[in-house]
């Protein structure tokens, strides 16, 4: 069952609180999102836990409910 | 299909092995030559463009494998890049570090041989 972009959202503000979330549906088909995160809360994190970060607010729904969701996290 | 804990353990031994025998192993859906994936296909391609020799594990020739190295890097998605026994990341990271230059960097600092075409 694919997801509504809202929800990806409200997935990821509520787990990383000060972020700043722009998402882009890239397909319409609720299964191919683009992602950008922007949070201070990424700073001195490389960039593989930063991204851990993001999937673990998505509480185990990336590549499982969401196939695919390119990720970009800034921490400004 | 329960899976019982000898295929666990059989599955993450064969991934320790894939990973600490190969310089450089991309864990794909599909091969280097028909990618089953978008994802895959473009590491493939920025691995190719830059020349530097891989192995390949396609995860989709069991669901062992394809959930083992999910579990195993605690990484959600494939394809995953591993150098020199240390995971690197997925698409999105190893794209990213490309551009910025920081993947041709990480290569000549563990000493991987390289030929741009």
């Amino acid at each position: 069952m694919p997801m509504k972009k809202e929800d990806i959202e409200t997935l990821i503000k509520k787990s990383i609180s000060d972020c700043i979330v722009e998402i882009e549906d890239l397909k319409g088909d609720g299964d191919h999102y683009k992602a950008t995160v922007i949070s201070k809360s990424f700073k001195g994190i490389n960039k593989i836990d930063q991204h851990k970060m993001v999937y673990n607010a998505l509480q185990g729904k990336m590549g499982r409910e969401l196939h695919a969701l390119m990720l970009i996290t800034k921490t400004e | 299909m329960k899976m019982d804990t000898n295929t666990n353990v059989d599955v993450s031994q064969n991934i320790k092995n894939e990973i600490s025998n190969s310089e450089v192993v991309l864990f794909m859906k599909g091969t280097p030559v028909f990618p089953m994936c978008g994802f895959s296909a473009a590491v493939v391609q920025i691995l190719s463009d830059l020349g530097v020799k891989f192995n390949h594990v396609n995860v989709l020739d069991s669901d062992e494998m394809r959930e083992g190295i999910k579990n195993f890097s605690n990484w959600p998605t494939i394809p995953q890049l591993y150098v020199k026994e240390e995971f690197i990341g997925g698409c999105d990271i190893v794209k990213e570090m490309n551009e910025s230059g920081e993947l041709l960097e990480l290569f000549n600092s563990k000493g991987i041989n390289i030929s741009p075409s």
